[in-house]
């Protein structure tokens, strides 16, 4: 019987790690950030394509100010259009930036990349998780450079420094759970083609039907019911009050619901969508 | 002990079944060579095996382990080579290597190593700074073929390992295998050539169509399946009829002749027994024999055959 026990284990009981808790809460964080690394190595040996995905921020930012700028004065005498929309902007770069999450998360199924990644004992949320970070911080450089350029146009923020601290932070974790969406999306299509129009085509609304750009008490009812309650506006409304030192808690955390609340339903879904198979 | 087994295995794509019913089973430290041509289900039944694709129904373990069940465990243990290169482009070679080992949760200080001495052992030292989109195709099979092997795995699959390589490169490649199957690896290996399977593979597992078609080592395909064959010309042009008669008992259909050239091919079962038997029985009636020869069946005999039936 004892014999018989013994030939039944597996082979390889020398090579096997049984994996605790806490040792896979350990791998789980450092192949997260081995993949974080990947992508971001990914950024220094193709500079231009950060330089490229800034240039286009930058460009809205100079066209918004310049172009409509004026003709938003005007209709609003005493207000200064660039303190409005720098904060605004901040949110459409962040979001925009990580519609190419979608299209590398397609790319590196097409080439097989995922599939040596699903073959590896890796944790599960490794590669996803790995992939928003590295949007995070790709999120948080944009951000940056958007505040200078803002800064030489014109925008001068009033909040203390707490205040501004915070408003980036709500930009750039807006900017994370988004690419969690974007991953799903990614990993849904799963061809580079289709990634390319299906991660950015439905961003296009709902950047626009919001707060971002303009007040949307100037939109005629129907949209603006949606534009006044949707995410977007729920975000840059906190970032813009807390700029400005102007914001009340329950702005802050609506703001902050909304993040929690994508994180919950979109990253379980992504990590469900990496799990099954990709055929 | 079997190391791979896979039992009954069924896997459907809508209306194409890609997987009927395959079983097969690899011992420690052997390899299989899966054959088959395009859209037989080999890639499909690797990525069944090594936990990337559910099958509708079947049982499959790797070391012991279910690979269903048990997917965490059997990663550790497998490596994979998958039929494209998924090396990492704008990573150098090194980089690559050291990123697939760190996911293996190999320990770090060691990595470094185990990747140089891989890119020594796959010829790839002078291009590891390099990134990989600037390597041939070659060198990232290379690359692909050694992050596979970065953690030791005990158990290998290398789906179609040469596909796309020229000749020169193929040949490269299979030095390169067969270096890492030395130390008791059990390899599970796919290929459309024949050539490959024949030089590589203990044992062939033939598949088309989802099915097994035949299996065996490569001898033993070539002698169930298909026969030896001595060809022969009789020197004098008059002694023809002669000579067939003195060679029809041989061989197990009668032996034909070719009127143009003279040359005359019997089919036997075993090649160098009957060779010499046949020359005694040509001899004893004095026929005098040019151009004699024992042609051992190619591989090609035995898949054509099997693959034209089905």
């Amino acid at each position: 019987m004892a014999q018989d026990a013994l030939q039944q284990q597996p082979q390889f009981q020398g090579d096997i790690v049984e994996s605790g808790l806490l040792r896979q809460l350990k791998w789980n964080i450092q192949d997260t950030l081995v993949i974080a690394w990947r992508n971001l190595m990914h950024i220094r040996r193709q500079p231009r394509l950060l330089v490229l995905s800034t240039v286009q921020p930058i460009m809205f930012l100079l066209l918004f100010t310049f172009v409509f700028g004026g003709a938003i004065e005007f209709r609003f005498p005493g207000d200064n259009y660039i303190n409005f929309l720098l904060p605004g902007i901040l949110i459409q770069a962040v979001i925009f930036g990580t519609t190419q999450t979608t299209v590398n998360i397609a790319e590196d199924i097409q080439k097989g990349v995922i599939d040596r990644f699903r073959s590896l004992p890796m944790g599960r949320t490794a590669v996803l998780a790995g992939r928003t970070l590295s949007d995070a911080a790709r999120g948080l450089f944009v951000v940056t450079l958007m505040l200078i350029v803002g800064f030489l146009i014109g925008f001068r923020p009033e909040g203390t420094i707490l205040n501004i601290v915070g408003a980036i932070f709500l930009a750039v974790s807006f900017g994370f759970v988004f690419s969690w969406i974007s991953a799903f999306i990614g990993l849904l299509v799963g061809d580079v083609e289709t990634a390319q129009v299906a991660g950015f085509i439905w961003v296009f609304p709902l950047v626009f039907a919001s707060s971002i750009f303009v007040d949307p008490s100037t939109m005629p009812d129907w949209l603006r019911g949606f534009a006044e309650n949707q995410p977007l506006s729920a975000i840059a409304n906190a970032v813009r009050g807390l700029f400005f030192g102007d914001v009340s808690l329950q702005t802050v955390l609506l703001a902050l619901a909304w993040i929690a609340g994508i994180f919950l339903v979109f990253m379980p879904l992504a990590v469900w969508q990496y799990g099954r198979s990709t055929d | 002990m079997e190391t791979i087994v896979a039992e009954n295995v069924y896997k459907a794509y809508g209306e194409v079944q890609a997987l009927n019913g395959v079983s097969l089973s690899v011992p420690k430290g052997q390899i299989l060579g899966l054959l088959g041509p395009n859209g037989a289900g080999k890639t499909t039944l690797v990525r069944c095996l090594t936990t990337l694709l559910v099958p509708d129904s079947g049982t499959l373990t790797i070391g012991g382990y279910d690979v269903l069940t048990e997917k965490d465990k059997v990663r550790q243990i497998i490596g994979l080579s998958g039929q494209y290169s998924a090396v990492d482009e704008q990573l150098t070679g090194r980089e690559n290597l050291i990123m697939v080992g760190r996911l293996y949760h190999l320990d770090p200080a060691n990595v470094r190593n185990r990747a140089d001495e891989l890119l020594a052992q796959f010829s790839l030292e002078d291009a590891a700074n390099r990134p990989v989109k600037t390597y041939s195709g070659g060198m990232r099979r290379r690359l692909d073929l050694a992050a596979s092997v970065i953690a030791d795995p005990p158990v290998l699959f290398l789906d179609e390992p040469t596909t796309g390589l020229d000749p020169y490169a193929r040949k490269e490649s299979w030095n390169f295998i067969r270096k890492l199957v030395t130390e008791g690896t059990t390899l599970l290996l796919t290929t459309q050539y024949l050539e490959e399977a024949d030089y590589l593979a203990d044992n062939i597992v033939l598949i088309n169509k989802g099915e097994v078609a035949a299996e065996g080592t490569a001898d033993e395909l070539k002698a169930n399946l298909a026969s030896d064959v001595i060809e022969f010309r009789p020197e004098d042009r008059d002694q023809r009829q002669a000579a067939l008669e003195a060679v029809s008992a041989f061989g197990h259909d009668d032996p034909q002749i070719d009127e143009e050239t003279g040359l005359i091919t019997v089919a036997v079962d075993e090649g160098s027994k009957s060779l010499m038997e046949v020359v005694r029985a040509l001899d004893q009636k004095g026929i005098a024999i040019g151009d004699l020869s024992l042609r051992r069946p190619s591989l090609d005999d035995v898949f054509l055959s099997l693959t034209q039936q089905a």
